[in-house]
């Protein structure tokens, strides 16, 4: 038993299945939405297979074709990848269970191909080792996800779906010029190789500057997040969530991996800069998140505050290096819970009283408990209280600051917090109060209040897998071996 | 299978559990709903009082589950755990029966019971944790459970007690947090342990615990409602009786005071603070809250906001048995954890029943209640009488070592402080007594509700006469065994006296 599921070829699967399977999607859309549930439930399954398999041998390694680098494609995955892996298909279950009853036919037959070849491109970017495929990945998952944002046709969606598209274009084109750089400079476009090869020159840092910016950009990080609350706001919920949980991280990953091979040796004060942006846009989307009026923006505001903590880490690792990327993965991995979650739970609420206007949501929290339980555990991990996944990532990045005496970051760290507390229940204060229900109100499918409270469970849940999840992310040791303790 | 490593973790599970069925119970279901809460509530209180008779006959129980790569969440059953669980689980069987009663046909019974359960789950957790991170996340969780339980009526008076009560709390979550990660971070370990676990750390530390001390202190102060953090409290007052019941003895409240117990005794140890010179600080605190809290009591003709205030005054006689930073004080200080509970509890109840059955809500609508409901009155009285210090009733125990204690120690600006308090009290309570008992009662009463021959509902009256008399208990056999004062001498001697 054991062996046979060692000797399957999970990886390769995790990104053939879904690629076929968005093609068969889209060739015959009456089965679209059962292959689709199909397809990324066998998603969880392969990465589980995948765990088994990275677990029981060590890191995974795979020459597509038998051609390995630097002929042809190498798949690679060790703790991180496998963790971002698992993260995808989990959220990647829930938005497909939502949607099953969230679209219309008209809409369901464009959706399903879409988000499975997002799905295929996120996954192997997750397993890519080389740069030049995970240009064609992020390429492929830009194009994809645009496409999924100016869904509905409307026209908030098209022109957020726009600037989505020109930022994506504008990103990637900066990260293709960059890659093209590194290759002529140094001949190789495989990771593992560049890292050795790499040296401080002016191609290098002009490869850095570029390449930094382009995934800057499509991580929306502050000044660069113009794009992001125009595009997760006006998109259908099950897109909302899966660009917010799962597209930004996608670009978050390849930065953090370029860092922790190619750039952060380096040295520069690149690192100190990401830290800067980090904290303000902390400040920044939570205090847009305060301001806003529309349940959705809020919403997006608060992805571009929790995006931010994320580049906290990036000052915080010279000296506490894996401690540091642990605090950061780990919020990562909460967050992706706890907002796809608050995204879905936003669309239920929307869709039952037509509007997400906060002031007037009060009749609508009251009569969809489980949405507004779902709300109320992300919006617990968001605010990073205990227990939760938000909390083990705060109290990380916490504890790294302080026992380096950033009392900047530490003012940050605690200050987001209380401001995220803030805009979260601004809404959730709603659910208490006396309001009589007078409009008229469209039925939410049981499949999508559960979809939404799963995945909020899930992020609470984290809470308390702190230690198996932190021993799985060092698992090939992509932070390095060396812990620094104060 | 060592059943005694999962007894900790029973206790909390026996009041979660049910409250998470009870949310998904339909609103008529009202039998299966009390039979569950009543369960609940009984085998928390067997499994407490299984736990006591170990741990008195030298077993350990405690519960560790990984939290973090090098810290655990611990629950585990010491004397001060014990003293504050068993004070919780009594109290929250007497205040379910009373809630039951009380909440009879209204809305949202489900939401209710079941944010009520995980508010009584969280703070038997803050009792049981073993070390501050555990403590941590039982606080913030207690934060969070009793927010519904306060904006529960859903007026726009209760949204805004709600939110005060959130800015106040969320903010003093953060300071506790900082204080607690700043710890760790010095000391490598957050484990609770009697006469504390820095006494090793170097001179040059000093500065920063000292301000640790202080975040810490201002993070609990918000809950234990230290002046000038306690805003929220009397605003908090627009909950339903039986939430304020239980808010002002046991949970929310208590919960503060407890950490501020915990976080001297056991994370700083009680001579070490001393010696950094925080005590003294605290003590000052302690002495002007309780002055303050008195005097905006007497002003107060809302019946449950004079009581607020003086809960607001009372906490903090534990908080100044603490700070004297001796023997005898804290047994004094300790003790009144449980005895300001009895009889805080049991003068809510009774303003309860005055609003729920007469519809009194003022002092000055008290005229004549006493022969009205005589059985009501005469637990206030006890209660009333309790607070100002009278003897035989629990107060006077608390107060007498308080005072005995603060002249061991050489303060005796203390002494001062009590008897002013006292007069005080007597100045807002005795009025009260004399309008119920010796006036003459007014043709109507606001809004009369009638219950055959009896005064009140059963469910009504039982709770309040049941904790009056176990305040008047607590008082006159304070040197049986098992009573609270034998517990906090063992707490205190175990502080001060083992090596």
């Amino acid at each position: 038993m054991g062996t046979v599921i060692t000797k399957i070829p999970w990886g390769v699967l995790l990104i053939l299945l879904p690629l076929m399977g968005g093609m068969a999607c889209f060739l015959w859309p009456r089965i679209a939405k059962i292959l689709g549930l199909v397809l990324t439930f066998v998603g969880v399954l392969s990465v589980v297979g995948l765990g088994w398999q990275i677990m029981s041998n060590g890191v995974y390694h795979h020459a597509v074709g038998g051609w390995g680098a630097p002929l042809g494609i190498n798949l690679y995955a060790d703790g991180l990848s496998l963790l971002m892996l698992a993260i995808t298909a989990l959220v990647g279950f829930g938005i497909s269970v939502y949607s099953s009853g969230y679209f219309e036919r008209q809409h369901s037959t464009r959706f399903w191909p879409l988000w499975l070849l997002v799905l295929a491109a996120l996954n192997a970017l997750f397993l890519s080792n080389d740069i030049f495929n995970l240009y064609v990945t992020l390429e492929v998952m830009g194009l994809a996800a645009v496409a999924l944002a100016a869904l509905t046709g409307s026209r908030d969606a098209l022109s957020g779906a726009m600037r989505y598209l020109l930022a994506n274009l504008l990103g990637s084109l900066s990260y293709l010029f960059g890659v093209a750089l590194l290759y002529h400079g140094f001949g190789s476009v495989d990771i593992t190789t560049l890292a050795v090869q790499v040296k401080g020159s002016p191609t290098t840092w002009a490869a850095l500057g570029l390449i930094g910016a382009g995934l800057v950009l499509k991580t929306a990080l502050f000044p660069l997040h113009f794009w992001l609350p125009p595009a997760h706001a006006s998109a259908p919920a099950p897109v909302s969530a899966l660009l917010s949980a799962l597209v930004v991280k996608a670009s978050f990953y390849i930065l953090l991996r370029l860092w922790l091979e190619i750039f952060g040796p380096l040295g520069g004060d690149v690192d100190t800069l990401f830290g800067v942006l980090g904290a303000v846009a902390v400040l920044w989307g939570s205090l847009q998140a305060l301001r806003q009026t529309r349940l959705k923006l809020l919403v997006a505001y608060s992805t571009v505050a929790q995006i931010g903590y994320l580049f906290l880490a990036f000052p915080l690792a010279m000296s506490a290096g894996v401690m540091a990327w642990n605090a950061a993965v780990y919020l990562a991995l909460s967050h992706a819970l706890a907002k796809a979650a608050m995204f879905l739970a936003t669309g239920n609420m929307l869709r039952f009283g037509g509007h997400d206007r906060i002031a007037d949501l009060d009749r609508v929290v009251q009569r969809l408990p489980l949405t507004a339980t779902a709300f109320a555990l992300a919006g617990v991990s968001i605010m990073g209280l205990p227990p939760s996944g938000g909390f083990i990532g705060k109290w990380l990045l916490l504890e790294v600051a302080l026992a380096q005496g950033q009392w900047g970051l530490v003012v940050i760290i605690v200050l987001g917090g209380l401001l995220a507390a803030g805009y979260v229940f601004k809404v959730l204060g709603q659910a208490f109060t006396q309001a009589a229900v007078m409009h008229e109100s469209r039925a939410v499918p049981a499949s999508m209040e559960w979809a939404a409270l799963l995945l909020a469970f899930g992020a609470i849940l984290l809470g308390f897998l702190a230690t198996p999840v932190l021993s799985l992310v060092g698992i090939g040791s992509p932070f390095g071996a060396h812990e620094v303790m104060p | 299978m060592n059943w005694n490593a999962w007894i900790p973790l029973l206790v909390v599970a026996s009041s979660l559990l049910p409250g998470l069925v009870i949310f998904s119970l339909a609103e008529e279901r009202v039998r299966l709903r009390s039979t569950l809460n009543l369960a609940g509530a009984l085998v928390k209180l067997a499994l407490v009082g299984w736990m006591l008779w170990g741990v008195y006959h030298g077993r350990h129980y405690e519960t560790r589950l990984a939290l973090l790569p090098d810290l655990e969440l611990v629950l585990r059953a010491g004397p001060l755990s014990l003293l504050f669980v068993t004070l919780s689980s009594v109290l929250w069987l007497v205040t379910t029966v009373y809630a039951i009663g009380y909440l009879e046909g209204s809305p949202h019974r489900s939401r209710f019971f079941g944010f009520f359960s995980l508010c009584v789950s969280a703070t038997v957790g803050v009792a049981l944790s073993g070390n501050l991170i555990s403590f941590l996340l039982f606080y913030e969780l207690l934060t969070l459970s009793t927010y519904p339980l306060i904006v529960h009526r859903g007026t726009e008076v209760a949204r805004r007690a709600g939110h005060s009560y959130l800015v106040y709390t969320i903010f003093g979550g953060a300071l506790l947090l900082l204080g607690t990660v700043w710890l760790y971070t010095l000391t490598g370990t957050l484990e609770f342990t009697p006469q504390g676990f820095l006494n090793s750390l170097g001179e040059e530390h000093h500065p920063a615990l000292i301000v640790i001390f202080a975040l810490m202190i201002a993070g609990l102060g918000v809950k234990a409602a230290l002046v000038p953090l306690h805003g929220w409290l009397p605003q908090a007052m627009v909950a339903p009786a039986p939430v304020s019941a239980l808010l002002h003895a046991v949970a929310v409240v208590k919960a503060g005071v407890f950490g501020i117990v915990r976080v001297v005794y056991e994370v700083f140890g009680v001579s070490f603070a001393a010696e950094l010179g925080v005590t003294g600080p605290l003590a000052w605190l302690a002495a002007t809250t309780i002055i303050y809290g008195s005097l905006r009591a007497l002003f107060q003709d809302d019946l449950k906001r004079r009581l607020a205030f003086c809960t607001v005054s009372q906490l903090s006689y534990i908080v100044l048995g603490v700070a004297i930073a001796g023997p005898i004080a804290t047994i004094g200080g300790v003790v009144h954890l449980v005895h300001q509970g009895l009889m805080k509890i049991a003068l809510f109840f009774c303003a309860g029943n005055l609003a729920e059955t007469l519809g009194i809500h003022k002092v000055s609508e008290m005229n004549g209640v006493g022969r009205r409901m005589p059985w009501t009155m005469a637990a206030f009285t006890i209660g009333a009488f309790g607070m100002m210090g009278a003897p035989p009733i629990a107060g006077f125990i608390s107060k007498w070592y308080l005072g005995l204690g603060a002249l061991e120690a050489g303060q005796e600006w203390v002494i001062l402080v009590l008897a002013g308090s006292s007069l005080l009290n007597a100045a807002y309570f005795l009025p009260i007594l004399h309008r119920a008992w010796f006036q003459e009662p007014p043709e109507t009463w606001p809004e009369e509700r009638k219950f055959g021959r009896k005064e009140t509902a059963w469910a009504l009256l039982l709770p309040p006469v049941i904790t009056a008399l176990m305040a008047l208990g607590a008082g006159m056999l304070a040197s049986a065994p098992f009573s609270p004062l034998g517990w906090a001498q063992l707490i205190a001697q175990r502080e001060f006296y083992q090596p």
